[in-house]
């Protein structure tokens, strides 16, 4: 690795100065966001901080159990996460144990797939690779599965007469939420479909621009960011199928009955 | 003889139980104030909602068949029509077949290459109950079929129900109309608190 220019404790004080920038201007204009950006700032260094000396320990210990037991500490807050962000409510804990277990199928697969054949640091688990890799790709799958369980809740409750209509006439329940089934699929496989398209043109990624400035070959960086892209992509299209098939599961009975009293408050 | 339908001890969590007997060609009226549990009864009766007890069709327990099958039969047309596609033909399995029914529900045929936004609210009332009728199920369950409708249609609809009850199906009517119910309606319940009592 090429000698990169080390960050020292008031280089970072200097950047803070922008964020003071911005205490001012919510003051100037009124915009009553100073007390919230103070707040968001300091939680942000402290939460970064945190994790720093977390990652540090952990790379350290070099431990299976305890590098396992952090990416499943992380995957159960992914989890969770896409349970909490569509409006809609599965009864008994549904959204968390659809919501954990699509994210816990896709990240899974695609970080252990990546590890074991494009990365292939030593040990294949290695916490220095797997804890981050597997971050990564659990925030994008979250973003998928949160936005294809919210997109199929909320089109099932709206389209009750149609999906009821079409059971009517001896439409299964799959041929009758198929439309509603593609959609919300679709609906979480968007945003990694377009940050694909735009990345290079409109915004250079966060992690390649991360390794350009830690001093990496931008070639270098430009590869491990199109491993990535591919990894995204496969992940949020795993979650998107595996959240949307087993909230179908959820929302429908054996005999075919569109189930909406599964749902809180309806 | 055996019925064309029979509901037993048929119950759910919010209605019931209801014991009822239809014979081939028989209407029976329902009449009721909002919310005493009479489309949850037709729901019930095409098991669309959560439901104990047991439903016969010509003997046949609905337990014993696939719920599909079992609601191409027992046809249930809810007060709400439902729509899947943008074009109105697309939801018509039998495009030819529904046409040739079109005249008996006084509606016009360029109706069908049509847009649903364009539907008005009785247009799509009758098309929602002709959809269900091509197949001509031995069973209707109908919620308020002529509640959108002017008179000289829903005269048209009755027309059209009596020949199918001459043909043998049986239908179970929802109305908020009386003078409906006496002149459908062999027989004629009164729900109320989520039972059935006769008129």
């Amino acid at each position: 690795m090429k000698p990169t220019i080390v960050l020292e404790a008031h280089d970072l004080v200097i950047a803070a100065v922008l964020i003071a920038l911005d205490g001012v201007i919510s003051l100037a204009f009124g915009l009553g966001l100073h007390r919230q950006l103070a707040v968001a700032a300091v939680r942000m260094v402290l939460q970064l901080l945190l994790i720093g000396v977390i990652l540090a320990r952990v790379f350290a210990l070099a431990s299976p159990p305890v590098t396992l037991l952090v990416i499943l500490v992380m995957v159960a807050i992914g989890g969770r996460e896409v349970a909490v962000r569509p409006e809609q409510r599965l009864v008994k804990w549904g959204n968390f144990t659809v919501g954990l277990s699509a994210v816990a199928f896709a990240t899974g697969l695609t970080s252990v797939l990546a590890l074991t054949t494009a990365l292939r640091p030593d040990p294949w688990y290695a916490a220095r690779y797997a804890i981050p890799l597997a971050g990564i790709v659990l925030g994008n799958v979250l973003n998928a599965a949160s936005l294809a369980l919210d997109a199929l809740l909320s089109s099932v409750v709206r389209e009750k007469a149609s999906i009821e209509a079409q059971l009517c006439l001896g439409a299964t329940a799959r041929q009758a939420m198929g439309k509603l089934l593609r959609a919300a699929m679709r609906r979480g496989l968007l945003p990694v479909v377009t940050s694909m398209s735009a990345s290079g043109v409109v915004t250079l990624p966060g992690i390649m621009t991360g390794q350009i400035l830690a001093g990496i070959d931008p070639m270098e960086a430009v590869k491990y960011q199109i491993l990535l892209m591919f990894l995204l992509s496969g992940g949020a299209g795993l979650s998107a199928v595996a959240v949307v098939f087993m909230a179908a599961r959820h929302l429908t009975d054996g005999r075919h009955r569109l189930r909406l009293d599964r749902l809180v408050g309806t | 003889m055996v019925p064309r339908l029979r509901a037993a001890g048929l119950r759910s969590r919010l209605a019931g139980p209801f014991d009822i007997a239809l014979e081939r060609g028989e209407c029976v009226a329902i009449t009721g104030a909002s919310g005493s549990g009479k489309s949850l009864l037709l729901r019930m009766l095409a098991d669309l909602d959560v439901n104990e007890g047991e439903v016969f069709l010509d003997g046949v327990a609905r337990s014993a068949m696939a719920a599909p099958a079992w609601r191409r039969q027992v046809a249930y047309a809810a007060a709400e029509s439902g729509w899947w596609e943008d074009m109105v033909a697309a939801h018509f399995a039998d495009i030819a077949a529904a046409r040739a029914l079109a005249p008996a529900f006084d509606l016009k045929a360029e109706l069908f290459d049509g847009h649903v936004l364009r539907l008005s609210t009785g247009e799509k009332q009758r098309l929602a109950l002709l959809r269900l009728m091509v197949p001509r199920p031995p069973v209707l369950l109908l919620d308020e079929p002529t509640g959108a409708l002017d008179e000289a249609s829903q005269a048209k609809v009755e027309v059209l129900l009596r020949a199918r009850l001459d043909e043998g199906c049986a239908i179970v009517l929802v109305t908020h109309d009386p003078g409906q119910a006496v002149r459908l309606g062999k027989r004629h319940f009164v729900m109320a608190d989520r039972r059935l009592h006769p008129a």
